[in-house]
């Protein structure tokens, strides 16, 4: 196995919400390890937490409303993230470990140019005079494949497209060389040809220089086509991890099964049939259902999901705790018949 | 650019001739007379009748008019009713002081009020921010006239630190060497200017605070946080940048403000400005030296946003690409 690069565990980023009534348990006991050169892919509805993990790492969590539980742990290299001084943690930002966002239409600052916006990072964390960085700016602007990059070194925001922006977002996460790119919905906002193309991007870079990247997605057909591992979430905790494969061949979870039997498909027997849903919505993160999270959406659920919150459960099949599954089922496997 | 400014200085002149022609209907329809005689002095009414077809006041108002236009267009302003002396000299005399005093009062208002709007914002909703915003609402409520008497009153009167009036040391003053007399220049300036600016500054930093507050949550300062930059830079930078652009829409907006809260300052400091000049021909019924004000003080704040305008194109990128 390779070497171990990020290693997540217990990771707990709850907010104080308006007028103190409550806590949102956005992020409630994470657990991953990421590999070098490895891509992980975080899936999960809207609100499960997903966005709120990505953020963690880089403790970019706005503080207050925000904070991350101590006995949380994060630790990028042997270094603690969440116990080391803001100077050391800002020499990681974007330097070792970059992120890229959702939203590259307000991700940019439109008020500089995209050059003085990749330069930036290279100047604070290489030291590179400014010449030298406007030089690697338009190198990188080369390397994620923008036509002209000369010119448009010296365009301001507005005069981009939207997947021309993602791709100076890329470059701009990727002009100091990170062992780690987390990449944050980066499609979810563009169109779905400049979808396809800004992930053929991704993966070609990943291969060329070799980081590791946690591709958080809600779009399974995302996840199949480039990730490794996939963890799966549901409100606020890992319910399931598998390697991509084994996931898609063998969902275990209810809510990966309800995911998978969402995702539209051609080949299907029956295409004429209704498209599959998950009955009901993600609870609201200040109030978690007791026992398993999952009960009131799901099929088979019994007496013991409303009350024993399941553990993470190993699926028993190659490496052990290659394939973990947070289910009863497991334990039960009898009671897992086709509902109607 | 070019055509826009153009069209822009077209109708910045259009805007001129338009208070122009209002504060001269306004001004004869106004009650009053230059040259009625006042209960203590009694005039003879044939000096009046002389005077009043001396200066052209018995002609018809249109004609008054275009031939006040006419005048205007060959760059006259006439002679003053009251002052004895051309119109030209009196406004020449008071323009420059009420410069300095607007001129630093706005440097007050921009420079105070960044400050304090970015400090506040920093520290939102905690106690120096809400201290400050307490005060500054205080300043921006205030009467300007009202703190400048008591500014003049404590500074002036109690402590004595400071001049009460004028805008030099009648005295002394020809006889310091040429850092002194700008020092005795500076010391007088020193209370009109904040008064002018203190609370032109406590609207600023209500404004910026804002403005800053509403950048600071915007996803590219995350991105900014990101990329390592040290917290100073991301505020200083990034979001500061972006919180300047309302800043020059209120640079535009505050220039007349100034304009018209010097009157009342320069009214309480005796400071030999514009404000002051126009304040006493509007009580003489000086028609040449209300008219000449007007038209100067209008030029001068359409100049004003015309640079806002200016600079906002500076500022914003957005903006300077569509205008070319």
């Amino acid at each position: 196995m390779t070497e171990l690069l990020l290693r997540v565990r217990d990771l707990r980023t709850y907010f104080v919400t308006e007028q103190g009534r409550g806590t949102a348990r956005a992020v409630d006991g994470v657990s991953f390890d990421l590999h070098a050169g490895e891509t992980l892919g975080i899936v999960g509805e809207s609100g499960c937490g997903k966005t709120v993990t990505s953020l963690s790492l880089l403790r970019l969590i706005p503080e207050p409303p925000g904070h991350i539980l101590p006995g949380s742990f994060i630790e990028l290299e042997g270094r603690n993230l969440l116990t080391l001084a803001p100077k050391a943690l800002r020499a990681i930002r974007g330097n070792e470990m970059a992120m890229i966002f959702q939203e590259p239409m307000t991700s940019l600052n439109p008020v500089f140019t995209v050059g003085d916006q990749i330069a930036e990072a290279a100047i604070v964390h290489q030291g590179l005079s400014r010449r030298a960085a406007r030089a690697r700016a338009i190198e990188m602007l080369k390397l994620v494949g923008l036509p002209d990059p000369e010119t448009r070194v010296d365009h301001y925001p507005h005069q981009l497209s939207g997947g021309m922006r993602q791709r100076v977002m890329i470059a701009m996460a990727l002009v100091c060389g990170p062992k780690v790119l987390i990449a944050d919905e980066p499609t979810t906002a563009l169109d779905v040809t400049i979808q396809a193309q800004i992930l053929e991007l991704l993966n070609r870079l990943q291969d060329e220089l070799g980081m590791a990247v946690i591709l958080i997605t809600h779009d399974l057909g995302i996840v199949a086509g480039t990730v490794d591992r996939v963890l799966v979430m549901y409100a606020g905790q890992v319910v399931e991890s598998a390697p991509t494969p084994e996931l898609f061949a063998r969902p275990l979870h209810p809510y990966t099964e309800g995911l998978l039997a969402s995702v539209p498909r051609l080949d299907t027997p029956h295409p004429r049939r209704r498209l599959h849903s998950i009955p009901g919505q993600v609870p609201a993160a200040t109030a978690w259902p007791a026992g398993c999270r999952f009960h009131p959406r799901c099929p088979y659920a019994w007496d013991r999901c409303t009350v024993e919150e399941p553990p993470l459960l190993d699926a028993g099949k190659g490496e052990p705790a290659s394939h973990v599954v947070r289910c009863w089922l497991l334990a039960e496997p009898a009671r897992r018949t086709r509902q109607p | 650019m070019a055509t826009w400014l153009v069209r822009r200085v077209a109708a910045s002149l259009a805007i001129v001739f338009a208070v122009v022609t209002f504060t001269f209907l306004l001004l004869h329809l106004a009650p009053g007379e230059p040259f009625l005689p006042s209960g203590d002095t009694p005039i003879d009414p044939a000096v009046v009748a002389r005077l009043r077809h001396q200066f052209g006041l018995d002609q018809s108002l249109p004609l008054q008019y275009a031939k006040y236009l006419g005048a205007l267009a060959h760059g006259q302003l006439g002679e003053s009713f009251a002052l004895h002396r051309p119109v030209a000299d009196a406004l020449g005399d008071a323009i420059p002081n009420t410069l300095v005093l607007v001129g630093t009062a706005l440097v007050l208002e921009l420079l105070l009020g960044l400050a304090f709007g970015v400090y506040q914002a920093a520290r939102a909703r905690r106690l120096p921010d809400v201290a400050l915003g307490y005060a500054t609402l205080f300043l921006n409520s205030v009467p300007t006239f009202w703190l400048g008497l008591l500014l003049l009153l404590v500074f002036g009167e109690a402590l004595r630190w400071f001049p009460v009036g004028g805008v030099v040391d009648p005295v002394v003053h020809a006889s310091l060497p040429w850092a002194g007399r700008t020092a005795d220049r500076l010391w007088h300036l020193a209370l009109p200017a904040l008064t002018l600016g203190c609370v032109g500054a406590a609207g600023t930093a209500r404004y910026e605070r804002a403005a800053m507050l509403e950048v600071i949550n915007q996803d590219y300062v995350r991105t900014a946080r990101a990329k390592g930059l040290p917290e100073r830079r991301v505020v200083l930078v990034h979001a500061l940048r972006n919180a300047l652009l309302p800043l020059v829409t209120l640079f535009g907006l505050s220039f007349p403000f100034l304009l018209t809260g010097a009157v009342l300052v320069e009214w309480v400091f005796a400071w030999p400005g514009m404000g002051k000049l126009t304040a006493e021909a509007i009580f003489r019924r000086d028609y040449p030296v209300v008219l000449a004000a007007a038209t100067s003080a209008s030029t001068m704040v359409v100049l004003g946003s015309l640079l806002a305008d200016v600079l906002y194109a500076i500022a914003d990128p957005r903006i300077r690409v569509h205008g070319e």
